[in-house]
């Protein structure tokens, strides 16, 4: 589909190229809607490295939210179901229940699974059912025109808090990543800043270990990633990185908060993937 | 040498590339595209060591890096 050597190497032998990096073939070819320098995008591209990377694209069912990336389903090759504001892990169960062969994963903004669901998102966690969740939290109701989310951090100028976010009135915010790491039926909650390669590189390994937790049958992983809105912030795309860097990880911090997902090289599992990936 | 390209017709401009290159070797074009933004470019190709950062950072997907392979170590 978006093979690498497509159009830019043609006339010598393709053993002697390598590509790397291309777009990942579970993304379809349409454009992305978001705003200049928007994480979702790297993210999306992120979703689809890993469903091409673990072999899944023909039994992936992907839950897409209400919100910025309510159009998710356009990106990607597989098969989506669009859920209603919030309901995005009721409807991830149903999936994953109904047919356990499948990988079903969430995509949730912070204003679908922090606001509206975190009943069902706590629910689905302490169940500890077999889905994985991808949390983008930039802190704000992107799309509706940047209102406060619970995910707002304290002083926050937003549309609805002109004078910044007060924890007196409207509360404080919401850290998911901890809230639901005690509960047992979490198999791996991280939280990453999406600002740097490097930690773009560290979402890759986290989101791996999620995706595990559900193939593996050991339980439910989110992985949250502080993203940007350099829009509704009001910042050009690489000051909203530099704000997340200085400001956001001090009220989220970054880490691991559950892991009960063995590591892959203490078993000799790599055999076995390679094998699986061979087949 | 490694060849990048970006889809120039998708790019948005959003600078992410040109901030995180190490080696300096993206700009933004001065010429617009056709949704109206001044899209990244390569001006010295020389300096890429393809090591596809830009790729990791591009929220449109839309970069690629090819490359030489490396010789095998026997």
């Amino acid at each position: 589909m978006h093979s690498c050597a497509d159009n830019l190497v043609t006339d010598t032998p393709d053993d002697e190229f390598e590509c790397v990096a291309h777009r990942p073939n579970s993304m379809s070819d349409k454009p992305l809607h978001y705003c200049p320098g928007c994480t979702h995008g790297i993210i999306h591209r992120l979703v689809g490295e890993m469903v091409d990377e673990f072999g899944l694209l023909d039994r992936t069912v992907g839950i897409c939210p209400v919100g910025c990336a309510v159009f998710a389903y356009e990106y990607f090759e597989f098969d989506s179901i669009e859920a209603s504001h919030g309901r995005a892990p009721a409807v991830a169960t149903a999936v994953k229940r109904a047919d356990p062969r499948r990988f079903v994963f969430t995509y949730q903004g912070d204003g679908d699974l922090a606001a509206i669901g975190t009943a069902e998102t706590v629910h689905a966690a302490a169940r500890g059912e077999r889905i994985t969740v991808f949390f983008v939290n930039n802190g704000i109701y992107g799309m509706t025109g940047g209102q406060m989310a619970p995910t707002s951090l304290p002083g926050q100028k937003t549309t609805t808090s002109p004078g910044g976010r007060d924890p007196a009135l409207t509360g404080h915010p919401i850290a998911v990543c901890e809230m639901l790491s005690t509960l047992p039926g979490v198999a791996f909650a991280a939280r990453v800043p999406l600002t740097s390669p490097k930690n773009v590189n560290l979402a890759r390994r986290y989101m791996r270990k999620a995706i595990r937790a559900q193939l593996e049958n050991i339980g439910y992983g989110i992985v949250e990633f502080l993203s940007t809105c350099p829009v509704q912030w009001g910042l050009t795309p690489i000051a909203a990185m530099k704000h997340i860097d200085a400001d956001v990880i001090k009220v989220y911090p970054p880490g691991v908060f559950v892991d009960r997902v063995p590591d892959a090289r203490a078993a000799p599992v790599g055999a076995e993937t390679d094998a699986g990936s061979s087949t | 040498m490694p060849v990048w390209s970006v889809r120039s017709e998708r790019c948005k401009g959003c600078r992410l590339c040109v901030e995180f290159c190490p080696r300096h070797c993206l700009e933004i074009s001065n010429e617009l595209n056709a949704i109206g933004y001044y899209p990244a470019r390569m001006h010295d190709a020389g300096k890429c060591t393809s090591c596809a950062l830009c790729a990791d950072m591009c929220p449109e997907a839309g970069i690629i890096v090819v490359r030489r392979k490396r010789k095998k170590k026997t």
